[in-house]
């Protein structure tokens, strides 16, 4: 693996696959009454977080502590320059309190990769969410759940998600998540299909590795996963789209929608959820929505990660877990 | 003032001759002139150029005196082989009144190192409502015969319309930054794969060509001449060939960065590559450069934009858009365009001296190397390679895109008027 998660692109095949697995043995811990390892026991974790996101915060929080981390979080709301302080300065102070790797999410694309790259810091860095660049760790616990879901929890061990139908609904333009989750899932395998009004699909995507469809009732009889994405009330004022109630019900999951989908398909959701626009009630509280699941395994994926980029090299939960020599 | 002579130069690249400047003139140009009392410049292997002509140059005073000056903007200016630059108007306050324009005038006069020609806004603050004092910055001692709002589009399409018939009066141009605005609102860099790829606010071709296309309409409607600002796309190409072939008074300029670089280098989110007009797309860098050659694109203007590191040394989105460029342009146009076999350096002086010095009606600038005409001159040795090292720049700013890059071709001298503003690719 490389020294810094930035983007999905970032991670092979075997890297992907070594993550998920080591987040297996994580979430195992997590059914232990004692959940802490002290696997960072003496590293420090910042959470540099210069937007908010009390659900991505917590998740890395819950995270470092479990593995033992002293973690520290720093707010620096709002844009960096307009407020004063640069990212570079803030670069710099996290580097002279230790940090060992930094946890930043920035309303900026390439503000993680500017942090990674300038020699402002040593420590590692993990993008949390850089502006509607990527997501990386999202869609690490996005394809978590779908491998235990549609592969198994133990069956899934060493496997990626090939040949699954995953189809990804709604702002694709605006959304790290998207872009993170088409490079991830087709580094394992997946096929992916992006359904949106055209205004939300970006110019430039015919070079993703992913199809598009504008078509969500075509898509979902031959999907495994329907992933809905969050849609900005605030993108109708500028015309992205006529009304809300004009996307609701052309791109909107329902229960109708929900019952063309396969059986064993599953509807994930990367949250907060509008409950009545992308998702209706029905469906978000529905057995096969996995939203609050995903949340849990976003502590278990995101311990795998940090453990990983920091710890690497001596077995994460016990000794004869043994699969840590691949970890180049 | 003594004289000078150069001797064995090739003239525009072509014959090897002997120019003997006397005074503040081309005395004389031949073979196997007698020195005599003058100081001898040996130029063998070298060519002489017209000095160059820059239509497009911001020298942030008054105002941004952080990031540049008249004096260190004209340092940097000789340095890059030019006599003249054209300063932008986007200075604080605007260049919008006789009294701005005056203001830089004299402190172009005093610096000593280039003729610097004020470029007027077209309208007051450059905020696009109401027509800037366009015939007292003319009649000023500044004497104004291009206007712009650069950094802003004139959008709106009746002040344009009145700004391209204002100007008539007195044989003005309006320089036109074409930028939809509503089309280019949070655009960080050219709409297209990579944009798509790295999460950045697009920039879209679209925007620049709707602009360029109304107004070479208008200025055909009206009879004015209109001249586009960094011209970027392939598109707005098509746009300017179908207005010239009609035989309107349209003409057009490229920056050396359009003529080599490409969006690509946006993925390193180094905003070194941030720009407005964006980096483009291999294709569009293709069409530039055939358009320059075939003069479908009148000349080569640099943009030279200083910035302070603090604004380069951030995050994308909160860097400020624009390069230095007068100090590597001729290297850039003699990589992309001599050393590509598109032009020799006859049209290398058409696009950076003659052409522009024409659209900005400039006297005295871009006239032929001949006896009894200005000794405005720039010798360049074009066996030159060398890695550029800002360090070494006299522009108050660094931030330039070509950093460790290996550019060819090197100004050894600058003459400007007969005095040597640049004597071994030094300041004099």
């Amino acid at each position: 693996m490389k020294r810094h998660l930035i983007s999905a692109a970032d991670l092979t095949r075997d890297d992907a696959v070594l993550i998920l697995d080591t987040a297996e043995e994580m979430a195992r811990v997590a059914d232990r009454p004692i959940k802490k390892l002290p696997t960072l026991r003496g590293r420090t974790v910042v959470n540099l977080f210069f937007e908010d996101s009390t659900r991505t915060r917590i998740s890395f929080e819950a995270a470092a502590k479990r593995l033992s981390a002293d973690v520290i979080n720093f707010s620096a709301k709002g844009s960096s320059v307009s407020k004063g302080e640069s990212l570079k300065d803030t670069a710099l102070t996290l580097e002279a309190m230790g940090a060992d790797a930094v946890v930043i999410r920035h309303g900026a694309s390439g503000a993680p990769y500017r942090l990674a790259t300038s020699g402002w810091i040593d420590g590692a860095v993990v993008n949390a969410g850089d502006g509607t660049h990527e997501h990386p760790t999202q869609a690490l616990l996005d394809a978590f759940t779908m491998r235990r879901r549609l592969v198994g929890a133990d069956a899934g061990t060493g496997r990626g998600l090939d040949g699954r139908r995953i189809t990804i609904v709604g702002d694709i333009l605006h959304s790290r998540v998207a872009r993170s989750n088409v490079l991830l899932l087709h580094t394992l395998g997946a096929q992916v299909t992006l359904v949106a009004p055209p205004t939300l699909v970006p110019i430039g995507v015919e070079n993703w590795p992913c199809e598009v469809s504008y078509d969500l009732d075509a898509v979902l009889p031959k999907s495994d996963a329907v992933m809905m994405l969050r849609v900005q009330r605030e993108r109708m004022n500028a015309a992205f789209f006529p009304t809300e109630r004009e996307y609701s019900r052309r791109y909107g999951l329902d229960g109708d929608r929900m019952a063309r989908m396969p059986e064993h398909a599953i509807v994930m959701h990367p949250g907060p959820m509008n409950r009545g626009m992308e998702i209706t009630a029905e469906v978000a509280d529905s057995d096969r929505c996995t939203a609050v699941e995903q949340v849990a395994n976003g502590v278990s994926t995101r311990m795998a990660v940090l453990y990983l980029l920091l710890g690497g090299n001596e077995s994460a939960v016990s000794p004869t877990n043994a699969r840590t020599e691949e970890n180049k | 003032m003594s004289k000078i002579l150069i001797r064995g130069a090739k003239v525009l690249g072509g014959e090897t001759r002997d120019v003997l400047i006397d005074g503040e003139t081309i005395a004389e140009v031949g073979t196997d002139l007698e020195a005599g009392d003058a100081t001898v410049v040996e130029a063998a292997g070298q060519i002489l150029l017209p000095g160059l002509v820059d239509l497009h140059t911001h020298l942030r005073e008054p105002g941004r005196e952080d990031s540049e000056t008249v004096l260190t903007g004209t340092r940097a200016a000789a340095v890059g082989g030019f006599t003249a630059v054209h300063a932008m108007a986007n200075t604080f306050p605007v260049a919008d009144t006789a009294g701005v324009v005056e203001q830089v005038y004299r402190l172009g006069k005093e610096s000593g190192y280039c003729d610097v020609q004020p470029i007027g806004a077209v309208t007051v603050g450059l905020e696009g409502k109401k027509l800037a004092e366009l015939g007292a910055m003319h009649d000023s001692a500044a004497g104004v015969k291009v206007f712009s709002d650069d950094g802003k589009c004139v959008d709106d399409a009746v002040i344009m319309r009145r700004a391209l018939e204002y100007v008539k009066a007195f044989d003005g141009v309006v320089a036109q930054h074409a930028q939809e605005p509503r089309l280019t609102e949070g655009a960080q860099m050219n709409e297209g794969i990579v944009s798509a790829e790295l999460g950045l606010g697009g920039w879209p071709a679209v925007a620049e060509e709707s602009i360029i296309a109304r107004d070479v309409l208008l200025a055909a409607h009206v009879g004015s001449r209109v001249h586009i600002c960094h011209l970027s796309t392939a598109g707005s190409v098509e746009i300017v060939r179908w207005a010239k072939s009609k035989g309107w008074n349209v003409t057009a300029e490229v920056t050396p960065h359009h003529l080599l670089l490409t969006d690509d280098l946006v993925r390193t989110y180094n905003p070194v590559y941030k720009v407005n007009p964006p980096l483009r797309t291999e294709a569009d860098v293709l069409a530039l450069r055939e358009a320059l050659a075939d003069g479908t694109i009148d000349c080569v203007a640099t943009d030279h934009a200083p910035h302070p590191h603090e604004d380069k040394d951030c995050e994308w989105a909160a860097a400020a858009m624009g390069m230095v460029g007068l100090e590597t342009a001729l290297s850039v146009v003699q990589q992309t365009m001599v050393d590509t076999g598109l032009l020799d350096w006859a049209a290398v002086a058409d696009r950076m001296s003659f052409r522009p010095a024409q659209i900005g009606r400039l006297d005295g600038h871009g006239r032929p190397v001949s006896a009894g005409e200005p000794a405005n001159l720039t010798l360049v040795d074009p066996a030159y390679r060398g890695l550029v090292d800002p360090a070494g720049f006299a522009s108050r700013s660094r931030n330039t895109p070509y950093q460790g890059r290996e550019l060819p071709g090197r100004v050894t001298h600058t003459f400007l008027r007969g005095r040597a503003t640049v004597v071994d690719g030094k300041l004099a």
